[in-house]
Formats: structure tokens, C-alpha cells, sequence
């Protein structure tokens, strides 16, 4: 394999450092493992904050600065970070106001984020969380650790993170924050197989010529295995799938983005084939966002996410943002 | 719990292979590196008695290891630790029942059961033989072998199972034919309690 780092052992302490170096605006504490607003805390702000393993950037580090994120806490590759890393961050970005941790659904973040919401309220900080968990690919019942958070942990940060950017209280800002999360749905499909620095190669055995439809961000099969498609098929497949459980009646939000590897050419040719999808389907699309924004290594492939957005959810999308993976308006 | 890093250096390479084909292939890369803290934690900190060792060792694994594996094995070691108290030795029967509070605050903590292809799968039968065998009069070290012994046919018995719970859950019936790697890495680990035991350590 042909990687562009030094050891294994220090991949992510080695990508903190370049992004305190290209970031100024940013607080990088390289040593604990937290990315922060230059500027937190920010009196009277309530402090977002999430986190999970690294591999999918920009999500989550990217995604910290004015309107989104106050802090994110990248753990190992593909491993969810400790408890420690969020009590500290919680600590740096608490004005007062709260924070609210933003989880996505895998074991390992749900029990580290559980861990340190405890510890952090032993700190006095008031802490609020949300669960997002929007891959339709996973079969949702009680009897399994439930749907895997991913696109839609994009829409929780960007849409949570206006109204706190806003000066909305906790309990407004969490609660909107789990009527996205319950608006959103996913779907990934991969080309490739990714390859973790650790294995130093590829993690499954997907072969030329095949792809894998209802892929997970780290790598976990899905639904099926099928001979290759073109772009079309693939978004019938992948945007009927999340229509058949998400049900809009009115616009969406749609995400379309690289899992790491596929180029801007194949992703915008897909979001054409997904808006026709969508149009066939008569579910407008008020706003596109197409790019590698959850990825997961070098994986080639896409994932669509779409979320059932109201007027109160648009109106904060379209706020201005000030991240190193997300700007506009500001 | 110097056996126990020495038995996950020797085995990480097999664990992490285990959580390949189910899993996200790190499992045994994140013991070691969660272990090799417990090493120079205690090395450093020298803690007395078996209580305050393991409630070291738990905190030090929750606060290097992440993911799953990290917070389940620091619970369990910390809540054993915590039941243990501050004596500077234990018999039998208190490490048995520090035990049986530890293994089910993981499984509070994981909202797993037995048969869900968890690393529960191998502790419950092991805690059970380890019960067992100190009822009917045998030695710490022999009933912590049947213990070893117990929890490495629980982890077998996962083979044919269907996950429930963790990230192989996410797979359904393709993580079926393949042995969970939690119940693997609780094999050694409690393995290496017996072997340090029995060597008297």
C-alpha cells in the first residue's frame, strides 16, 4: 500500500498538528486530543460538542468554528475516543449555557459518551445528548445495537450549531437537534475496500468488478453484493432505500459524499442522478451538498443522506458557517 | 495484570484478525495499547492490594483504549477493584464475587445478555465454573483454571451465533460462522489471571 504517513502509532497526532497549522483560528491540543474554537468558550453559547473515530474527516474536526461545532474529539483510527478527551473539551467549551454531545450510533461512542457525560456533570457542567442513527442499510429492532450514525451527523452539527450560534438555550438546542436526527436517513454504497494505516492494506476483500450496496463507514458489509452498476442504478437503489423508510411530504436536504476516494466528477454525476431520482419520486430538494464530508479512508463510493427539513431547519442551514469543511455566508 | 498485557501482546495479531471479518479489525490493537498503559501505570504508581491494582488498571483502560472494548474491560475491572477494597489480599470467595459485580456492570453497561455474541458469552460461564469450583472445595488457582477452561468454550460457542449486540450486530446473519473477539480477548485475559495465580503471583 501506498500511504502518506510516517508510523501507524501516530497518525492522528500527526494530522493535529497540520490542522493547528493550517488552522490559526483554531485551538488544536494535540497532546489530549481535542480540536476547539479559537474563541471558546463563547459567553452565553451553548458548547457542541462531538466526536468519534478519525478516518471519516473532515467529519468531525472539520467541522469546528463559528455556527457549527465548539470542540470534536477524534479517537483512534476508526475507534471511538475516551471519555477524558470530552470531559476536557466539555470543560474548555462550557460558558455556562450547557453542552450537548452529539453521538453517533456505534457501541463504542454511545459507552465512552455515556462515561463522560457522567463525569463531566461531577465537573458541574449540565450536559445533553444526542443519538443519531440514520443508516437505513441496518436493520432498526431492539434485538441489535440499533441503525449506524452517519450522513446525517452533518445536519445535526450544521443545523444544532446555528440555533446555539444563536444564543438558544440547551433544551431548545437539543431538542432540535433530535428532530434532525430523526428526519435523516443514509445510505452508502462502496466501490472499494478502505485501508486502515494500521493493517497497511485493504480491510475486506471486495473484488474488481463488484460493489457493495448499504456499506458502513468503517468498512461493515451491507445489505448486498452485486455486479457493478452504473451511477444511475446505484442512486435508484440508494435514494429508494432511504425514501422507503424517511417518507417525505415536503423538501429535503440532500448530502451526497465521498467515502474518501471516488473524485468530484463521479460525486456530481451521482447527485444529477440522485436529483432525478428525487424528481421522478416528486420529493423537491430545497438545498445539495455534494463532497467528501463522511468519509471513511480511502474507500471509493458515495452515501446519500436526506433529511425532511422544515422551515426553522432551513432557515439554519442557510446561516453562515466558518469551518475549515463547511463555509459559507460568513 | 502483567500476565495479562503479556498474553495481549502475544495475541493482539489473532484478535485484531478476529474483528476483520465482523468487526473493524483494531480489537487487539487497542488492548495492547490499553494495556501497555497498565504496565507503566503500575509500574509508576505501584499500587498495594489487589483492589487498588485494578482499579488502576480499569481507569487506565477506559482512559487509553476507546472504542467498546476500552469502557466494558475498565468498568469491569474498576467495579471488581472498587468491591475488592483496600485489603491487601483476597481470598477466593471475594475475588469471585468482586468478579461477579464487575462482569455484570459490563453487562449493565452494554445492555448485552448471554447469547448475543458478546464478550459476555465467555465471562458468565467462566464466573459460573469459577463459583463452582471454590463451592466444591478446590484451590483458587484450580478453580480459576476451570474458569480459563469455562470461558474459552464460551467464546467457541459463539461461532454459530448471531450478533445482537456491538458492531458485528450491524451485519445480522453474516456475522454468524465467526468467533466473537470480546469473548476471545476475555479468554486471555482471564487465562492469564489463573496462570498468575497459579504461579503464585
Amino acid at each position: 500500500m501506498r500511504q502518506l504517513i510516517n508510523v501507524p502509532e501516530t497518525v492522528v497526532e500527526e494530522a493535529l498538528r497540520g490542522v493547528a497549522a493550517a488552522h490559526p483560528d483554531l485551538t488544536v491540543d494535540v497532546e489530549n486530543r481535542i480540536v476547539l474554537r479559537g474563541d471558546a468558550p463563547v459567553a452565553g453559547k451553548v458548547g457542541l460538542i462531538s466526536g468519534g473515530g478519525s478516518g471519516h474527516e473532515p467529519l468531525h474536526g472539520g467541522f469546528v468554528g463559528f455556527g457549527m461545532l465548539d470542540a470534536a474529539c477524534p479517537g483512534e483510527v476508526f475507534t471511538s475516543p475516551v471519555p477524558d478527551q470530552m470531559v476536557r473539551a466539555a470543560a474548555a467549551v462550557d460558558s455556562g449555557a450547557g453542552v450537548l454531545f452529539i453521538v453517533k450510533n456505534y457501541t463504542g461512542d454511545v459507552l465512552n459518551f455515556q462515561m463522560a457525560a457522567e463525569m463531566a456533570e461531577d465537573e458541574g457542567v449540565q450536559v445533553a445528548s444526542v443519538l443519531v442513527a440514520d443508516d437505513v442499510a441496518v436493520e432498526d429492532s431492539t434485538h441489535t445495537a440499533g441503525r449506524r450514525g452517519t450522513g446525517a451527523t452533518l445536519f445535526v452539527e450544521k443545523i444544532a450549531g446555528a440555533a446555539a450560534q444563536a444564543g438558544e438555550p440547551l433544551e431548545r438546542v437539543e431538542a432540535l437537534a433530535r428532530r434532525v436526527s430523526e428526519s435523516s436517513r443514509s445510505f452508502g454504497v462502496a466501490l472499494s475496500a478502505c485501508s486502515t494505516p494500521a493493517k497497511g492494506g485493504p480491510t475486506f476483500d471486495l473484488p474488481a468488478g463488484e460493489l457493495e450496496l448499504g456499506i458502513g463507514i468503517h468498512g461493515e458489509p451491507g445489505r448486498e453484493r452485486r455486479a457493478m452498476m452504473t451511477s444511475g442504478e446505484i442512486a435508484d437503489f440508494a435514494v429508494q432505500a432511504v425514501l422507503d423508510d424517511l417518507r417525505p411530504e415536503g423538501p429535503v436536504l440532500a448530502l451526497v459524499s465521498g467515502l474518501g476516494a471516488t473524485p468530484l466528477l463521479e460525486l456530481y454525476g451521482f447527485a444529477g442522478e440522485v436529483h432525478r431520482v428525487l424528481a421522478e419520486r416528486r420529493v423537491p430538494v430545497a438545498r445539495t451538498l455534494v463532497g467528501n464530508y463522511v468519509t471513511s479512508l480511502d474507500m471509493a463510493g458515495a452515501s446519500v443522506t436526506l433529511c425532511r427539513a422544515d422551515e426553522e431547519m432551513l432557515r439554519l442551514w442557510e446561516a453562515p458557517v466558518a469551518t475549515p469543511g463547511l463555509r459559507w455566508g460568513a | 495484570m502483567n500476565a495479562a498485557a503479556d498474553a495481549v501482546d502475544r495475541e493482539a495479531d489473532r484478535l485484531t484478525e478476529l474483528d476483520s471479518p465482523i468487526g473493524d479489525a483494531d480489537h487487539g490493537t487497542n488492548l495492547r495499547r490499553g494495556f501497555t498503559a497498565v504496565r507503566q501505570g503500575l509500574r509508576d504508581d505501584q499500587p498495594s492490594g489487589p483492589g487498588p491494582v485494578l482499579l488502576l488498571s480499569g481507569r487506565l483502560l477506559v482512559s487509553k483504549v476507546g472504542g467498546a472494548s476500552g469502557p466494558l474491560y475498565g468498568t469491569l475491572l474498576r467495579r471488581a477493584g472498587k468491591a475488592l477494597g483496600d485489603e491487601s489480599a483476597a481470598d477466593g470467595r471475594q475475588v469471585a464475587a468482586a468478579l461477579r459485580i464487575g462482569v455484570e456492570a459490563v453487562a449493565q453497561l452494554g445492555g448485552a445478555v448471554e447469547g448475543d455474541k458478546t464478550m459476555l458469552d465467555a465471562l458468565f460461564p467462566a464466573l459460573t465454573a469459577l463459583e463452582e469450583a471454590l463451592e466444591s472445595g478446590e484451590d483458587l488457582a484450580d478453580a480459576l483454571a476451570a474458569a480459563g477452561r469455562a470461558a474459552a468454550e464460551g467464546a467457541a460457542a459463539t461461532v454459530p451465533l448471531r450478533a445482537r449486540r456491538g458492531r458485528a450486530s450491524y451485519l445480522g446473519e453474516r456475522s454468524v460462522g465467526h468467533e466473537d473477539p470480546g469473548a476471545a480477548s476475555s479468554v486471555l485475559l482471564v487465562t492469564a489471571l489463573a496462570e498468575a495465580v497459579g504461579a503464585g503471583e
